[in-house]
């Protein structure tokens, strides 16, 4: 659904700054997802949403993300790849499907450094978060009520996962 | 109220689990003293002790799986898994090897002991032995066993037995895993990893998921088709014709279908046991808190000799299937 939307208004370094942003307080308010990590907190996750324009790569222990254009080649280089749809990583983030499960499906997709990526998952997964909160956080009072109307309408219309159900 | 036992590789599983109604939750260490000793899982000592309080006043309970296999000159670090569980305040600690038991039962007089499944105790002249040697109070019967077997079992002895109902299964005599040992150098028995993460690729070659473990190709499978774990036991090899047959390619040793004995609960029961596992430290708390839920309801249907649901974790399972096991013998 989202392919066919016009291209994001914003730039892939505009974004890459914002889920910087929201990247460095998820690590500052969850310090235990770094210690999860371990050494693989150094590898570089290639995050392939593939109902996304755009293709993100994580780095923790940097605290970066930087966006890519999908047309754009090559690759960035990356350990680990992640892919599937949105859906599917907003479930898993929120505690609504397993990940696991959605790897049994076909939903989910990894190659590259297995270690790294079930490490990032099981990080993931015991932090708890709420995209919802995190991004209420960021924004200021009227804001935040404003933001958290949204995303609740959003999830309503779009059916996407969009803060913790576990 | 059969006592449902629910795993958390953790501490937001474990909440996960008491919130959906486990009796009891059981967890390791993160290092190689348990069996699911697998990348970010598992748990720190202050999070153990924080599970343990979380547990309790829920009025749940924590076991601790030291699971594995002490190596000679590596004692320790197993001896200190038990003393700290036992500080932690768990209700019992889940051991496997002799040595092992002797030392908690000898250093540790007061903790609770449990046998794991590792142990793979399945009669009762070795469940006497170490209930008598050791005191062990509860033994985890290996997934070979039918309900009769384990009724007339559960005749033989004075301890309780907790069997698996739900989540993979291991062909081998539990754990004791040649074939993954030979494809990485590493023991599920000793490090607590079956096809450790480390050794194991996935790759998309001309169109089709591949897995390997060890460089060994496992499985390929056509995009979108269901996949399941990298593990040799359920991987889909080719045997070269003989003089009887030809060629022929398919899930050698085991198909790759989960545990689900929601249906024989209520004669589980009724062969004396006490309580009922669900497998599973390595998936995530959507998982824990589902089938938690699931088999909760279960149970408390069971007291009240009411029918069992069915059919309402099918997504979850490996393979997407689920089989009754060794427990009808309906089993290839």
């Amino acid at each position: 659904m989202l392919r066919r939307l016009p291209a994001p208004p914003l730039s892939p370094a505009l974004a890459g700054r914002a889920l910087s942003a929201l990247l460095r307080r998820i690590a500052r308010r969850n310090p235990a997802i770094l210690s999860r990590l371990g050494p693989h907190g150094a590898a570089r996750f290639l995050i392939d949403v593939t109902d996304a324009p755009l293709l993100l790569l994580m780095e923790p222990q940097a605290q970066r993300m930087t966006a890519h254009r999908r047309s754009a080649a090559p690759v960035p280089g990356h350990d680990a790849a992640i892919r599937g749809r949105l859906a599917a990583f907003l479930a898993m983030l929120h505690g609504s499907e397993d990940g696991d499960a959605l790897f049994f499906s076909g939903e989910l997709a990894i190659a590259g450094d297995t270690s790294a990526v079930l490490a990032l998952r099981n990080a993931l997964d015991d932090a708890e978060l709420d995209l919802t909160a995190e991004l209420e956080a960021l924004a200021r009072p009227p804001l935040d009520v404003w933001l958290r109307r949204m995303m609740a309408a959003a999830a309503r219309r779009s059916g996407y996962v969009l803060s913790r159900e576990v | 109220m059969m006592e449902l036992v629910c795993p958390a590789g953790t501490p937001a599983a474990l909440r996960a689990a008491v919130d959906a109604g486990a009796h009891t939750v059981y967890c390791g260490f993160a290092d190689e003293t348990n069996a699911r000793n697998f990348p970010g899982l598992n748990f720190s000592r202050p999070e153990m002790a924080e599970g343990v309080a979380y547990a309790k006043a829920r009025g749940a309970r924590v076991l601790v799986a030291i699971n594995t296999f002490p190596r000679a000159g590596e004692q320790a670090l197993w001896h200190r898994a038990v003393a700290d569980a036992h500080g932690a305040g768990a209700h019992a600690v889940i051991l496997a090897d002799p040595g092992l038991i002797a030392h908690a039962a000898d250093t540790h007089p007061d903790l609770r002991l449990h046998l794991s499944v590792q142990a793979a105790a399945a009669n009762p002249d070795a469940i006497n032995f170490y209930a008598e040697s050791f005191g062990i109070r509860r033994v985890v019967l290996p997934r070979v066993l039918t309900v009769e077997e384990i009724t007339a079992i559960n005749r033989e002895i004075d301890i309780e037995t907790e069997v698996f109902v739900f989540g993979g299964l291991c062909v081998m005599a539990e754990g004791r895993c040649s074939l993954s040992s030979w494809a990485t150098g590493l023991s599920p028995n000793m490090n607590g990893v079956c096809s450790p993460a480390s050794h194991v690729v996935y790759d998309e070659v001309a169109g089709q998921n591949e897995a390997r473990l060890g460089g060994l190709l496992i499985h390929r499978t056509p995009k979108g088709a269901p996949v399941p774990y990298p593990t040799l036991c359920k991987g889909c090899f080719t045997a070269p014709a003989t003089d009887t047959g030809p060629a022929q390619t398919g899930h050698i040793f085991e198909d790759p279908v989960s545990l689900d004995a929601t249906e024989l609960i209520p004669r589980l029961q009724r062969a004396g046991v006490t309580a009922l596992k669900i497998e599973g430290r390595q998936r995530s708390r959507a998982y824990v808190a589902q089938v938690v839920r699931a088999f909760r309801a279960a149970v408390e249907a069971a007291e009240a000799g009411a029918p069992m649901p069915a059919g309402l974790l099918a997504k979850l399972t490996e393979g997407q299937s689920a089989t009754t096991g060794a427990y009808a013998k309906t089993w290839r």
